[in-house]
């Protein structure tokens, strides 16, 4: 493969209360890919991307962005969390939310200005909230708060993507306009990686994955090695690509 | 001793107690601050219900009292289902507001009221043994006593006879719901034994003795058991002990009962935080630091196992790549070197027979999240513990 | 002080110097307890308040043993030591051991306020007469605040303000969604330990007027009520601190004009009363209005079902405005006489003795209800 690699981690081993949650996964992730992380409940899909966010401390392994250390390079990276980390009663409007994601490249004390304004109002209108952009964020309906969150991501204009189950519990609309975003992002050269629960939709929606359960199963572009056989071996049971109703 | 200092002893290992018992299901169900908030907001019910009996010992007294712990209670719940605030916000805000009317009250009418701040607060203890009780003109001892007796038995009582049912609901409130005892009839009784007690013992030690006397005997006896019925008796031996050692620490500093019996509790729990065998801040640091060593143990047998690669199993590959300090990776190496579970050769690092069925097993058990089994594991093949 | 009545007190405010200085006082306090307080609430910390005011009391007694003075400055400075001390350990018994934090912030509220206690006993004990004035800790006496420690409060509350308008975007990032905060290369552990300093502090700078039992409250009560104005952190912030002045000038009127009476309680009644009108009256989240909307959700409800039931019965004949029988209404379970006055009232219906038709914008109104319920529902 000639392409880039955007993500790199090496040996990477995590634990929660000194039991492991992440043995030794070693994963490249190339430039351009949209990327699904697949696994049980508990396997450690949102603690890989929160260790490689520096969110989490793993106990052992590094990980590369572009070459060089995450800290080094948080301008090129955006991260849109589990919608259910926060809390959605607090004082603040649709806009405000979305304005947050220009904060990391204002950097400590500087305040945003009409510049940060627009930019926010953008990534608002990509997302088809624009309408919505004063709306006390709890009056929202889930997939609304998904969409600001994922504005949000889009206005850090990052090169890799981040995101913790965009899909889950928004509604049938939402995720058609998300996944379309998201492939707008891969044609622009952008790398998106996104843990994802629903194995029904990975081959329509991304060309890359990853399969995870405590340890990394395979990884690849989705038309090698979304199979039977790697289900199986990620989800313990015998697993068919094609699940009949 | 004189009989004052033993009734004084007396009532306060009968507040002791009365008040461990309820205090061991409050902290069981993460319920502890709402302790705090009856014991300050029984006060106005106090106050009130001083007016109309004009005894502060009667029992209609108490039960009016104990009744606005309830309210409190009840109004904490709406307004946390009214969802405007937090849920502990909720706590906090109706317990101030129930106080200071109380303390207000009491500030206004002084002159007809027989209390004062200062006891609400801590108490009278001291007084105790001279308020006696007169049946028939014969003196059968100080009124406090025999009121808190009185409470201890119905406490005792309902204890014996819900046991089961407090014991499901605590642990499991679903299975209780299941097996057909209402939650909320559980809930609220015990929240009105909690008050009652509050009620009882507030007059002898005072609003604060009461929380703490509550809270801390079955937040010790926690850091040293699981069990419900060791946990409920050893958190009443707290009290007791706390009781008369803070009874006769008082009595040689000269100052307050309540403040003193409270600063014993303390330090009895300061002394079960630190060194308590397996919960104990000391227990648990030493615990960290070997399961720390011993996960960086399994992470690099497993990457050994993971790796053919000369490369990746170089000596000094340990502290470049997987990116650990030079204390731990030394550590860990000679850990598993003790444990014959590597061999070193040419500054390449194998692993042995012993270390790959290890590695194996482990896997194994992670995968299929019985992660206790490892523990197990570790007595089996460890000579040496990190 | 003297009695007086509250009008007189206002009167005075501005000539006596006592007065002036203890109005400012705790309408300074006041402001930055609501303000400090906005956060203490959003982040979900409303009860540590309670327990580092609790937790204060020994250090102000200690610091009197030590040094022998009944100096506010030095006592204050032994209660933020306590107090912290205090907060640590609550940290710890929840990191380190099982106990919830609940059980940790209740243990360290009794025992410390106990030990406070049994010191504060001691101390009363002592042939030293210089301890009077300690048991103002307990509920707070505005009345002994002098010129120095309005200063120090204002001080305090210039640096808190500063901090304030310099983080803002910092903390409403942090309050808001720690893990993104720490994503974008913000250090979340400075900013957390920042805001909960200036909390130890705010709480610690009350005692002397608010007094241990009650400052918790001068923290959440107005911030809990400035939440139901407002959907904007800064609006939230700022009526907070309005609030909170509020009550402390009124709290100490009324309290300077009664003897015998302590300033804290007082204080506290006033923002309690502040919290209960923003929850019944608030427009957007108050309990009144909630209730009436519901009322008039239920109303409408009802008015749409009529409606739409006509629109089904309308729809079978070429001509929509073809009249029917009323009778023909009475099978449907949502009809009453009153929906249908409301519906002619609306010109959706026209009424001719015993018969009804709809009108041609009441039509419209029944066809469009069902798409409006679908794109509502999404």
């Amino acid at each position: 493969m000639d392409k880039k690699i955007a993500v790199k981690v090496d040996d990477l081993t995590v634990a929660y209360n000194y039991k492991p949650v992440l043995w030794d996964i070693d994963l490249e992730i190339p430039e351009g890919v949209l990327m699904a992380i697949v696994g049980p409940n508990g396997a450690g899909k949102s603690t890989l991307i929160k260790s490689i966010l520096g969110i989490l401390n793993p106990i052992a392994g590094s990980v590369a962005i572009y070459g060089k250390p995450y800290k080094k390079q948080r301008q090129l990276v955006a991260y849109v969390p589990q919608k259910g980390s926060v809390d959605w009663d607090f004082p603040t409007t649709a806009l405000d939310v979305v304005m947050m994601g220009t904060y990391g490249s204002l950097g400590w004390i500087k305040r945003p200005r009409q510049k940060e304004k627009k930019a926010a109002l953008e990534a608002l209108e990509k997302v088809g909230m624009l309408a919505f952009k004063s709306r006390q964020i709890s009056q929202l309906s889930g997939g609304q708060q998904q969409r600001i969150f994922l504005a949000r991501a889009l206005v850090q204009n990052a090169s890799i993507y981040f995101m913790d189950e965009p899909f889950q519990g928004v509604d049938a609309t939402t995720e058609i306009a998300i996944i379309n975003i998201l492939k707008e992002l891969r044609k622009a050269g952008k790398t998106v990686i996104v843990v994802h629960h629903d194995l029904q939709t990975v081959p329509e929606y991304f060309d890359w994955v990853t399969f995870l359960n405590v340890k990394k199963i395979a990884t690849g572009p989705v038309k090698d090695i979304f199979n039977d056989d790697n289900l199986t071996k990620t989800y313990g049971i015998n697993y068919k690509v094609s699940i009949q109703e | 001793m004189n009989s004052a200092q033993i009734e004084i002893q007396l009532i306060a290992s009968l507040v002791a107690i009365a008040c461990a018992i309820p205090g061991t299901f409050l902290v069981l169900r993460k319920m502890a601050m709402i302790s705090d908030a009856i014991s300050h907001s029984i006060l106005p019910g106090i106050v009130i219900g001083f007016f109309i009996t004009q005894d502060l010992n009667s029992p209609l007294l108490i039960l009016f009292a104990a009744f606005t712990g309830i309210i409190t209670v009840v109004l904490v719940e709406y307004i946390q289902k009214t969802g405007l605030v937090k849920e502990d916000t909720a706590i906090g805000l109706v317990f101030p507001a129930l106080f200071s009317i109380g303390v207000i009250l009491i500030a206004k009418n002084a002159n007809d009221v027989h209390l004062d701040v200062d006891a609400v607060l801590l108490g009278e203890l001291a007084f105790a043994p001279f308020d006696r009780l007169l049946i028939l003109g014969t003196d059968v001892g100080p009124k406090a006593l025999w009121i808190i007796g009185v409470i201890l038995l119905i406490t005792i009582t309902l204890l014996i006879a819900f046991f089961k049912e407090l014991k499901v609901s605590t642990f499991d409130a679903g299975l209780a719901a299941s097996l057909g005892f209402s939650p909320a009839i559980i809930h609220y009784g015990l929240m009105s034994v909690a008050s009652v007690t509050t009620v009882g013992a507030f007059d002898a030690v005072g609003a604060i003795l009461v929380v703490a006397l509550m809270i801390a005997p079955a937040a010790t006896a926690y850091l040293l058991t699981t069990d419900l019925k060791k946990m409920l008796s050893l958190a009443i031996s707290f009290g007791v002990l706390s009781a008369i050692s803070g009874y006769w620490f008082a009595h040689w500093l000269d100052a307050s009962i309540a403040g003193s019996i409270t600063t014993m509790l303390g330090l009895l729990f300061l002394l079960v935080y630190l060194f308590a065998p397996s919960k104990g801040v000391i227990a648990v640091m030493y615990r960290e630091k070997q399961k720390r060593t011993e996960v960086s143990l399994l992470t690099f047998l497993l990457h050994l196992k993971n790796h053919n690669e000369l490369e990746e199993r170089h000596v000094n590959h340990l502290r470049e790549h997987i990116n650990w300090q030079k204390v731990r990776a030394k550590t860990v190496l000679e850990l598993a070197l003790k444990n014959n579970m590597i061999v070193v050769n040419e500054s390449i690092v194998s692993l042995t027979q012993k270390g790959n069925t290890f590695t194996s097993k482990a896997i194994d058990y992670i995968i299929t999240n019985e992660d206790a089994q490892i523990e197990d594991m570790k007595d089996d093949f460890f000579l040496f513990r990190g | 002080m003297t009695k007086m009545d509250i009008t007189e007190y206002f009167q005075l405010v501005f000539t006596d110097y006592t007065l002036r200085t203890i109005t400012l006082g705790t309408a300074i306090l006041g402001a930055v307890t609501g303000m400090l307080g906005s956060f203490a609430v959003l982040r979900k910390q409303s009860l540590l308040g309670d327990a580092i005011s609790h937790a204060a009391l020994p250090g102000i007694a200690i610091a009197f043993l030590i040094t022998g003075a009944k100096d506010t400055n030095t006592l204050l400075l032994g209660a933020l030591v306590s107090g912290l001390i205090g907060t640590f350990w609550i940290r710890g018994i929840v990191k380190k051991t099982h106990l919830k934090s609940d059980t940790a912030l209740g243990l360290i509220l009794s025992l410390f306020f106990g030990f406070g206690m049994l010191l504060l006993t001691f101390i009363q004990k002592q042939p030293n007469a210089n301890q009077a004035g300690l048991d103002k800790y307990l509920f707070g006496q505005a009345a002994t605040l002098v010129e120095s420690d309005v200063w120090l409060m204002a001080i305090v509350t210039g640096l808190c303000l500063l901090v304030l308008l310099l983080f803002w975007k910092e903390f409403k990032l942090l309050l808001f969604d720690a893990d993104y905060t720490k994503t974008l290369g913000f250090n979340t552990k400075f900013i957390d330990i920042l805001i909960t300093s200036f909390i130890v502090l705010a709480i610690v700078l009350g005692l002397q007027t608010v007094g241990v039992v009650l400052m918790s409250a001068m923290l959440l009560a107005p911030a809990a009520a400035a939440r139901q104005w407002t959907n904007s952190l800064a609006t939230m912030v700022f009526l907070a601190a309005i609030f909170g002045a509020f009550s402390g000038v009124f709290g100490t009127a009324i309290s300077a004009s009664q003897t015998n009476l302590s300033t804290g309680p007082v204080i506290v009644l006033v923002a309690s009363v502040f919290v209960f009108f923003s929850f019944v009256f608030s427009p957007s989240r108050g309990l009144l209005f909630k209730q009436i909307r519901l009322i008039r959700n239920r109303r409408d409800l009802e008015l749409h079902k009529t409606l739409a039931f006509m629109h089904n019965i309308a729809e079978t004949h070429d001509d929509i405005s073809h009249p029917h029988a009323i009778k023909l209404l009475n099978n449907f379970q949502g009809y009453t006489r009153k929906t249908l006055q409301k519906l002619v009232e609306k010109d959706y219906v026209e009424l001719q003795a015993n018969m009804w038709s709809l009108t041609k914008t009441g039509f419209e109104t029944a066809a469009n209800l069902y798409t409006k319920q679908t794109t509502e529902d999404e």
